[in-house]
């Protein structure tokens, strides 16, 4: 006996609409692949490439509480925003990011990078000295690779001080394919 | 030391028991019933949810809730709960099977607010959110419940 689709449809919704839900996740397909985006009462939590959803739904649930269903309504506005930043056609996210699980200085820094104008660079260097520790650079480095929400927290404008796109937790292509879109690089 | 079994993320629990649920609301209340019942029960287990202290039972849990939405359901249409199938017909194994012959005369009600309070240690307030009662009315549906078993014992 299998549930319909429309079933299934409306317990997700219903769940959601209650605010029974620590977590609502949907996947979010984009020119950089598939994107799991999730969200909680605070803002968009989590966002990932190549998800795993056994893992992310395991992660979230211990970062979050227990409550994770995959419910689209509530991260509709986040897939919106998505869409139209893919589409060229947004440059600035207007979305709450949740930040409760990040330690201080990480939270610092997220911050900082938050404010790191489209189609702009930065490095790693100039994000540590603006969040107060001129020093922690490779902590920084650290930070961006561990960033709970990427694109919307922009840590693909971040590079080495050699200007080296050095690394990206999506990978490499992931990072150049963004920087082209905002036009902060040639297009290849 | 018995493992603790962590209690999963709500999506594996829902996908891994809603055919289940489905199956036991079909053969209680007939397909269109039931499609409002599924609903009410996985949002009744979602509501008890964050309060439940390990994984184990999980099937039994959620098809006993499942099994009240059902009977509240009957109740409404005014049929008679004696049509319902018994507990012992639903095709998953229970747990505590001692639980279970030791409450089978009990009436639904109380039989469930039984099991949730001794068979999953929940607080009254969470068998009150699954049962789609208060509070009070779970601590009252399982004492009575109590105090018929020992007045069974003692015949």
């Amino acid at each position: 006996m299998t549930v319909s689709p429309e079933l299934d449809r409306r317990f997700r919704d219903a769940a959601a609409a209650e605010g029974l839900l620590d977590v609502a996740y949907d996947l979010v397909d984009t020119p950089v692949g598939r994107l799991l985006v999730a969200v909680t009462d605070h803002g968009v939590c989590e966002i990932s490439y190549d998800p795993d959803l056994v893992r992310e739904e395991k992660h979230l649930a211990r970062t979050f509480g227990a409550r994770v269903l995959r419910s689209p309504k509530p991260t509709d506005d986040a897939r919106r925003q998505l869409d139209e930043y893919f589409a060229g056609k947004r440059r600035d996210f207007n979305l709450a990011v949740d930040l409760r699980p990040a330690r201080e200085f990480g939270r610092a820094v997220l911050e900082e990078l938050g404010r790191v104008p489209y189609g702009e660079l930065t490095t790693y260097g100039s994000l540590a000295a603006r969040a107060g520790r001129p020093r922690a650079a490779r902590a920084v480095g650290t930070v961006m690779n561990r960033n709970p929400v990427p694109i919307v927290l922009p840590c693909h404008r971040v590079v080495g001080s050699s200007g080296a796109l050095t690394g990206y937790a999506g990978g490499l292509d992931r990072k150049r394919l963004l920087l082209e879109l905002e036009g902060a690089l040639p297009a290849a | 030391m018995m493992e603790v079994v962590r209690v999963p993320p709500f999506e594996r629990f829902y996908e891994e028991h809603q055919r289940a649920v489905l199956t036991q609301l079909r053969r209680m209340l007939g397909r269109d019933a039931a499609d409002d019942a599924f609903q009410e029960t996985f949002l009744r287990a979602l509501r008890a949810y964050a309060t439940l202290e390990h994984g184990r039972h999980l099937r039994a849990w959620v098809l006993t809730i499942a099994r009240n939405v059902a009977l509240d359901a009957l109740r409404r249409d005014r049929l008679s709960s004696a049509e319902v199938p018994d507990l012992e017909s639903i095709d998953e194994p229970l747990p505590y099977e001692e639980l279970n012959r030791l409450t089978a005369q009990l009436p639904q009600k109380e039989r469930a607010a039984v099991f949730l309070r001794y068979g999953y240690d929940l607080s009254y307030e969470d068998i009150g959110a699954a049962l789609g009662s208060s509070s009070e009315a779970a601590r009252q549906a399982t004492s009575s419940g109590v105090r018929r078993l020992r007045r069974k014992e003692q015949q």
